[in-house]
């Protein structure tokens, strides 16, 4: 649409120009304009909400990480950031996504400077409607809700052991459709938690196809133990229509600071499990104030390779051949959301065996994008 | 054979069906004007000890627990807490209570 009349155009100082110009070559640039025009909205409609009422402000928060990993003798410097957009909108409504920028640089093998990819893509960019007290509906590209690492424990200021576990990449392709979730008491002493999703064109990883799915996953919470076990499922929708299910549980007793949790996944790239846990030495007698701020943690996991075979494994992220690995680790709390981690782990392989080291830090940031109210007394 | 309609219109079919008794429970909910509970002076105390329990049990969950922040940076990151940790709308209240007091 041209704009025909000049006068309104100047009296509108261009504005209507910029975004209805004349010529085509000009209208065919207009696509990313279209699409700040709406977030432009949709920020400065959050900002007048946040200003105007005691409310939800939009927020900037996410982690970054630096760390060095040796693997069988091959040093790895990843440095990553990973920033979260969260805007609110009114009571019901929330925007939320997620981009991961990591650059991983290694020496080449003649050797020389450390060198390497920098990785850029969104992992998550959804919007999520607060139906009633016990459904969200989520629409956009979202985290496959299959076993709990993906969606809540992967951030680095967060996971126990900062490598992967083997059987991560099993079925955890960003999801690109709707979703439907929620959690309810479904008694005094249990909370039920739900995903439901369907996936119209989910990336994949690496060359792998893009596919179809739908899948669930099912949670029941017992805050009294603090005992979490569910179960997930997925099915592609395309080809020979495969069925994936996992297991998972995470448990925190209430008389130790210690934390255990497992996931368990089939499917027809492969089989696997991982248990991990980490107790805080805020019970040790001696040096507390160094002991409170630290954590020991191990993991056990094994990887079975599945019907996809090891080039499919391969492309998919997975181990080539049936794996085998045990890491042990200390992280220790510099401050809230700040903390050094080191750990030293041996894989078992008929490819070969290895010893993997790492050590670094990781930190959570958060900035306001708006008034925050009153300050609070920080713990 | 199902199709991506069929498997689709199967998935918001169980979402209504999971939905449409507890829509009937959520209206007899105490709320005001703004769709926060109503909280008496009374109630604060038990509502601080229940929500501290609670900010354990659900946040330990995953991490460490946070430091306090401002209350409109809280009230978002409960809300994207409810939805990404698919905690129960009485947890986030509660949650949302203790860590502005």
């Amino acid at each position: 649409m041209a704009v025909k009349d000049n006068r309104l155009n100047e009296f509108c100082g261009g504005f209507l120009s910029y975004f209805f110009p004349a010529t085509v070559s000009a209208r065919r640039a207009i696509t990313p304009r279209c699409a700040l025009a709406p977030l432009f909205f949709i920020l400065t409609a959050s900002f007048a909400w946040g200003q105007a009422e005691d409310k939800a402000i939009p927020i900037l928060t996410g982690n970054f990480g630096t760390f060095s990993f040796v693997t069988g003798g091959q040093n790895l410097i990843d440095t990553q950031i990973n920033p979260v957009l969260l805007v609110p909108l009114g009571d019901r409504w929330l925007i939320e996504s997620r981009a991961e920028f990591e650059g991983q640089f290694q020496r080449p093998p003649g050797g020389g400077p450390y060198g390497g990819p920098v990785n850029k893509h969104v992992d998550y960019a959804q919007v999520d409607y607060i139906a009633n007290p016990y459904l969200t509906i989520t629409a956009g590209r979202f985290l496959t809700p299959f076993g709990i690492f993906n969606e809540r424990l992967y951030p680095v200021w967060i996971r126990f052991l900062q490598p992967d576990p083997l059987i991560l990449p099993i079925r955890t392709a960003p999801s690109d459709g709707a979703m439907l979730r929620g959690g309810l008491p479904v008694s005094a002493n249990a909370n039920l938690n739900y995903a439901a999703y369907i996936s119209a064109t989910s990336i994949g990883i690496a060359s792998v196809d893009a596919e179809r799915h739908v899948g669930g996953r099912m949670g029941f919470f017992f805050p009294g133990p603090r005992l979490e076990i569910g179960g997930s499922w997925q099915r592609t929708l395309q080809d020979a229509r495969k069925n994936s299910f996992g297991f998972h549980m995470g448990w925190q007793p209430t008389k130790l600071p210690l934390s255990l949790r497992s996931e368990y996944a089939h499917a027809f790239e492969g089989s696997g499990y991982w248990a991990e846990g980490a107790y805080r030495l805020s019970q040790v007698r001696f040096w507390q104030k160094a002991m409170r701020r630290t954590e020991l943690v191990g993991r056990a996991q094994q990887f079975f390779v599945g019907a996809i075979g090891a080039d499919g494994d391969t492309a998919l992220g997975l181990s080539s051949t049936n794996t085998r690995e045990a890491d042990f680790g200390v992280n220790y709390f510099l401050r809230d959301g700040m903390k050094g981690i080191f750990s030293y782990g041996r894989q078992f392989s008929s490819a070969g065996n290895f010893n993997q080291w790492s050590f670094g830090l990781a930190y959570r940031f958060l900035l306001p994008l708006g008034r925050t109210g009153a300050p609070q007394e920080a713990r | 054979m199902r199709t991506a309609a069929q498997w689709a219109a199967l998935v918001a079919l169980l979402g209504l069906s999971l939905a449409a008794p507890i829509l009937a429970r959520s209206s007899a909910a105490k709320k005001d004007a703004s769709g926060a509970a109503v909280v008496h002076a009374s109630d604060a105390d038990s509502m601080r000890i229940d929500g501290e329990k609670r900010f354990h049990a659900n946040c330990g969950r995953c991490h460490a627990a946070p430091q306090k922040f401002p209350p409109r940076i809280m009230a978002t990151v409960l809300r994207h807490m409810r939805v990404r940790a698919t905690i129960t709308d009485e947890d986030r209240r509660l949650i949302l209570f203790y860590m502005t007091q």
